[in-house]
């Protein structure tokens, strides 16, 4: 697998939330996605940078593109707050500790090929998803 | 601070979204639309989002919450103009916008508004009163 480039982005205000689509836009537009592809990864990405930001307390956004064998859209969430106690649950539609509808983690695994979650109490979250064009 | 504009149109109110919104402008839009219907007791509502790239979970919930907000203020709330791609998207995250009306277009939710207006005022006129 062939790494054609890497861009990390703060996710620590709502503004970033706003950043963080436009990018994942634009590299899922350069590299070919179609339309509802586009749409699909920008949205997981949306989500997800939101629950970096609300329950994560705020951290980063690695945008990786891939090509060969495959071309695709890597996007790695990382903070370092609470973490997740239930990683199950907190995939669960409807689970929420917010305010919310509790769809962003299941939503987000939804609309994209590959998702990853690495979490430890006390140390934070990272998730990593992948769409493949 | 940043808004979105809303238009009166006769009894009517439309909002035009053109701008890809953080979640505290959607949150603004939310309270300066009730009180506007309060404001002005328009009975209806117009809402185009056909230039809106995307509604994740956040804005479909705005979306939800301002129909059931003007349903309470006796308004119709009307989502007109959703990209296909955003469509498919909204579905396969979980969202179905279940309580809320959609029209492919302006014209078409404006349509939509003035029947369900009239149906109501029919409603309360031509009930025999005995």
């Amino acid at each position: 697998m062939t790494v054609l480039s890497t861009e990390t982005l703060p996710v620590v205000s709502e503004s970033d939330i706003v950043n963080v689509r436009r990018s994942v836009r634009e590299s899922a537009a350069r590299l070919g996605f179609s339309l509802v592809d586009q749409t699909k990864v920008v949205t997981a990405a949306s989500e997800l940078a939101r629950n970096t930001l609300i329950h994560g307390k705020g951290g980063q956004m690695e945008l990786i593109t891939l090509n060969g064998p495959r071309t695709g859209l890597r996007l790695s969430f990382q903070d370092r707050g609470p973490g997740i106690a239930d990683i199950q649950l907190a995939l669960r539609d409807g689970f929420t500790t917010g305010s919310g509808l509790g769809l962003g983690l299941g939503g987000a695994k939804r609309l994209v090929n590959e998702f990853e979650i690495n979490s430890r109490v006390g140390e934070g979250t990272t998730i990593t998803v992948t769409r493949w064009k | 601070m940043e808004k979105i504009p809303i238009l009166r149109m006769g009894e009517f109110l439309l909002v035009t979204i053109q701008v890809d919104m953080h979640d505290r402008l959607a949150m603004t839009l939310q309270d300066d639309l009730t009180n506007r219907i309060s404001q002005t007791g328009a009975k209806g509502v117009l809402i185009d989002i056909s230039s809106l790239e995307i509604v994740d979970s956040f804005i479909g919930r705005m979306l939800g919450n301002i129909a059931s907000m003007s349903r309470v203020l006796d308004a119709e709330t009307v989502v007109v103009g959703m990209q296909p791609a955003v469509a498919i998207t909204l579905v396969e995250l979980g969202m179905s916008l279940t309580g809320v009306r959609t029209a492919l277009n302006v014209d078409a939710g404006m349509e939509l508004l003035r029947n369900s207006i009239d149906a109501q005022k029919d409603f309360l006129y031509d009930s025999p009163v005995h």
